[in-house]
């Protein structure tokens, strides 16, 4: 019987949404496609560019440091240690969103520090791996690193490493912002109050974005 | 979330009652001071208004340029020492400097396209009408809303601001190409201003995608009960799509410009390679200016039906109350509103045919570009056909209406002639191009403007436009844009380039002199009935014909069932059930029934 009723419930014909969900995840889904644009149009330009280029430096001779290991030839390794810290606190994420469908604001704030920290480290390994890189040469307008064939490079590998790399960077930052303001109202009470933790699933999705993103600028800069 | 759970919701931000009695939309719990009310306002009818106003503002600025440097091409040989006295050195001696020419068309492109037809027209009517046509207290969320405006706002203090900077602002064309805008040493304009010009295009995309998420959400989030998406004004479907083309193109010329940036001031070279500069040569290798273009006109051709398209669902909405006539073909007009949203992603090369793109590519933009032209004369057709007819009634909105339809035709035909590669090949850069565009985008987007101005300020205000005033704005404004643009479709087939300072010296122009002569004269004709506009629109808003029904066009859409001056929260008491579509009129021996009338028996029987 109560399925019948929701089969004929009509979905569209206003009064609620349409999608079920409230208007703000439904921004939150519409700004998300915007910025997969903002995002798509960097990477484009990144491709674009590089098969323009007769050649291009082996990114495992560029990343090939770990701290703390002097000069040993490490290649890819800390920027997967890097991708694994931001994969898991997507996992922690989705572990405070379904805690705050139980309604448990312990385990909400439990999951989301851990979330906070996993965003902070993977900034701390952006800060340190750029700091290196740096200190190698690279930077804005710079590039130390020859190219596969052995001809010198254009600046352009480490002008689209930076700017994109650093943007990503930036929407981790504002990312762990948000969850920080959201984890004080956590604490707070204020979605106990209200009834519910939706604020907990919209930053949810933003975070799950950010990592998603990551999987491709991560592919295109270290992979490929 | 539900009309009354936003308002409650809403209510503990700011205070606005659901049973407000006060049509001043005060509140006696709310102290509603100037800065809330007037300034700060969540609003969406006073941030309609903001955006309008502020619009207006820009229109006047970006008219006055295109006057300004009107006068240089009309007269290249005269000097006006009064041009001195307010452009100072960049007039010297009376005439308009090669720079100062350059920056002002510049600037006449970037305040047209972007801070009047883009945020003066779909701020303006998406904020006023999406709450009020699907019924719905306020936006989705009114906050957003205001940040949207005050993002616009300081995104034209910025650009503003670049017009008194001592090089002056960004010249290098409204579509600021590089290497000319990469580089600073390039030219003056290519200096501070252009960084000015980046910062507040920056903010103008925070302030449309702020707005674009809200309109979209409120559209589908909020509707009243019973209004379908099918139910919904054509008003609203254009909003709809607009915010979709908005939301998802705006940020790839954020990303165009983020990496412009980056070659101005980081020494990258995402758009640079060998290049010269004042005989010495650059370091910058690897890059491609042909990159940011694509860039560019992902973004560029979408604009123009951001532009396009709420004149079009005004329009539609204007034609269909002012003929008494349902609209011909609902479905088939939102139908041709999708395929154009659909169509605007993938002609954008069409605006590169001669940069050099690969000619087989080519082929696949002219076959989409001209694909356009069946849901653009799908849009034609309905409209003929809507006030086919009709019993028509020429109220200055319904003028400006027919007007659209007019210049949209004309100039959407020679649309075709521009799609075509090989015709375009001739075509590019010339005058040609200018007429197309003026007609099809500017002159059209205006008209659907001017309509929805006249058709809706008895909500905005409670007053009338003067409707003197207003029909001579509509003859010179309809006669002289077509005396202003008709003619530059010969100087273009005759080849004459765009953005040149001084035809005088081409032998092969010389036969232009007194057309461009009489083109400027027109120019500063139907500058000065624009200014008449502004003075009826300010007139009006304080000594305007006072508005005493609820609905003085007699017309279906719930806007009209509001009180004549609504509060915030549009309705008093319960917010108006739909059971019926918009366009209801002379059905059944009656003129019209209003979308709140519930289906008769007999109408329930033939099933709707």
């Amino acid at each position: 019987m109560d399925t019948a009723v929701t089969a004929k419930k009509k979905w569209w014909s206003g009064g609620h949404s349409p999608f079920n969900v409230s208007y703000g995840k439904l921004m939150m889904w519409y700004f998300l496609m915007s910025d997969a644009f903002t995002f798509g149009a960097l990477l484009i330009s990144y491709g674009t560019i590089r098969f323009m280029s007769t050649s291009w430096p082996d990114p495992n001779e560029v990343f090939h440091a770990f701290p703390g290991m002097g000069h040993a030839d490490l290649p890819l390794v800390f920027v997967s240690l890097m991708t694994f810290i931001l994969i898991m606190s997507s996992v922690t994420m989705v572990l405070a969103v379904h805690a705050g469908h139980m309604r448990d604001r312990k385990a909400v704030a439990k999951w989301m520090v851990w979330t906070i920290i996993g965003g902070i480290a993977f900034l701390s390994c952006q800060a340190w791996e750029w700091t290196h890189l740096y200190h190698s040469g690279a930077w804005w307008g710079r590039n130390p690193f020859t190219n596969v064939d052995g001809t010198i490079a254009s600046t352009n590998f480490t002008n689209f490493f930076f700017t994109i790399t650093g943007f990503h960077g930036l929407h981790v930052t504002s990312g762990v912002v948000l969850n920080i303001i959201i984890l004080a109202n956590v604490l707070k009470g204020t979605y106990e109050e209200r009834g519910h933790y939706e604020m907990v699933e919209k930053v949810g999705l933003y975070w799950h974005f950010v990592d998603l993103v990551w999987v491709f600028v991560f592919t295109c800069f270290y992979l490929l | 979330m539900s009309n009354e759970a936003t308002l409650h919701s809403q209510e503990v931000i700011h205070g606005a009652h659901a049973h407000d009695h006060d049509h001043d939309g005060h509140d006696h719990h709310h102290e509603g001071n100037f800065i809330s009310k007037y300034v700060f306002s969540l609003d969406h009818k006073t941030i309609a208004k903001q955006f309008l106003i502020t619009g207006i503002i820009w229109a006047i600025i970006g008219a006055f340029f295109s006057v300004l440097f009107r006068l240089q091409l009309g007269f290249p040989d005269a000097t006006f020492p009064w041009l001195e006295s307010i452009l100072g050195h960049w007039a010297k001696g009376g005439r308009i400097t090669p720079e100062a020419y350059y920056a002002l068309v510049t600037m006449h492109g970037t305040i047209l396209v972007f801070f009047v037809l883009t945020a003066g027209l779909s701020g303006t009517f998406s904020n006023l009408l999406i709450p009020l046509q699907v019924g719905a207290r306020d936006m989705a969320s009114p906050l957003m809303n205001c940040m949207s405006y005050w993002a616009f706002f300081l995104a034209s203090v910025v650009m503003m601001s670049s017009l008194f900077v001592q090089t002056g602002p960004a010249s290098g064309g409204w579509t600021a190409y590089p290497p000319l805008s990469a580089l600073g040493d390039a030219s003056i304009g290519s200096k501070i201003g252009m960084d000015l010009w980046l910062i507040s295009m920056a903010l103008f995309v925070v302030s449309q995608l702020l707005g674009g998420l809200n309109y979209i959400s409120t559209i589908l989030n909020m509707r009243t009960k019973g209004m379908t998406m099918t139910k919904m004004p054509l008003t609203i479907w254009s909003f709809f799509f607009t915010a979709v083309l908005g939301v998802l193109s705006f940020p790839v010329l954020l990303s165009g410009f983020i990496l412009l940036l980056f070659d101005r001031h980081a020494g990258t070279s995402f758009y640079l390679s060998e290049l010269f500069v004042a005989g010495k040569a650059l370091p910058n290798e690897g890059g491609s200016a042909i990159l940011y273009q694509h860039l560019f006109w992902f973004l560029g051709h979408p604009e123009v039906y951001i532009i396009i398209l709420p004149a079009m669902g005004m329009v539609s909405e204007i034609l269909a109350v002012n003929s008494r006539k349902p609209i011909f073909g609902y479905l088939a007009m939102v139908g041709s509103m999708f395929a154009i949203v659909i169509l605007a992603f993938l002609v954008w090369a069409h605006h590169m045919f001669v940069t050099g793109l690969n000619p087989f590519l080519g082929a696949f933009f002219v076959l989409l570009t001209l694909l356009i032209a069946v849901p653009s004369a799908i849009k034609v057709f309905n409209w003929l056909t809507t006030i086919w007819k009709g019993n028509l009634r020429f109220t200055p909105g319904m003028l400006f209406s027919i007007g659209f339809v007019s210049t949209f035709i004309s100039g959407g035909l020679t649309g075709i002639w521009l799609g075509n590669s090989s015709i375009d090949i001739h075509l590019h850069d010339t005058y040609f191009v200018i007429a197309h565009f003026h007609i099809v985008m500017g002159v059209s987007a205006f008209f659907g403007t001017f309509a929805g101005v006249y058709h809706w300020f008895p909500k905005m205000f409670g007053r009338y436009l003067n409707n003197t005033i207003a029909y001579i704005h509509f003859w010179i404004t309809l006669i002289g844009a077509y005396l202003i643009f008709w003619p530059m479709h010969y100087e273009g087939m005759a080849g004459m380039p765009r953005r040149y300072y001084d035809y005088s010296s081409w032998e092969s122009f010389k036969q232009f002199t007194e057309l461009n002569h009489f083109i400027s004269v027109v120019v500063i004709l139907v500058f000065a009935a624009q200014l008449m506009f502004v003075f009826n629109f300010f007139y009006s808003i304080f000594k305007g014909r006072k508005v005493t029904t609820t609905n003085p066009w007699s017309s279906t859409t719930l806007e009209w069932t509001t009180p004549i001056n609504p509060g915030h929260g549009n309705w008093i008491g319960e917010i108006p059930e739909v059971y019926r579509w918009p366009y209801d009129y002379s059905k059944n021996g009656k003129d019209f029934i209003p979308q709140t009338v519930p289906l008769s028996p007999e109408e329930e029987k033939e099933g709707h």
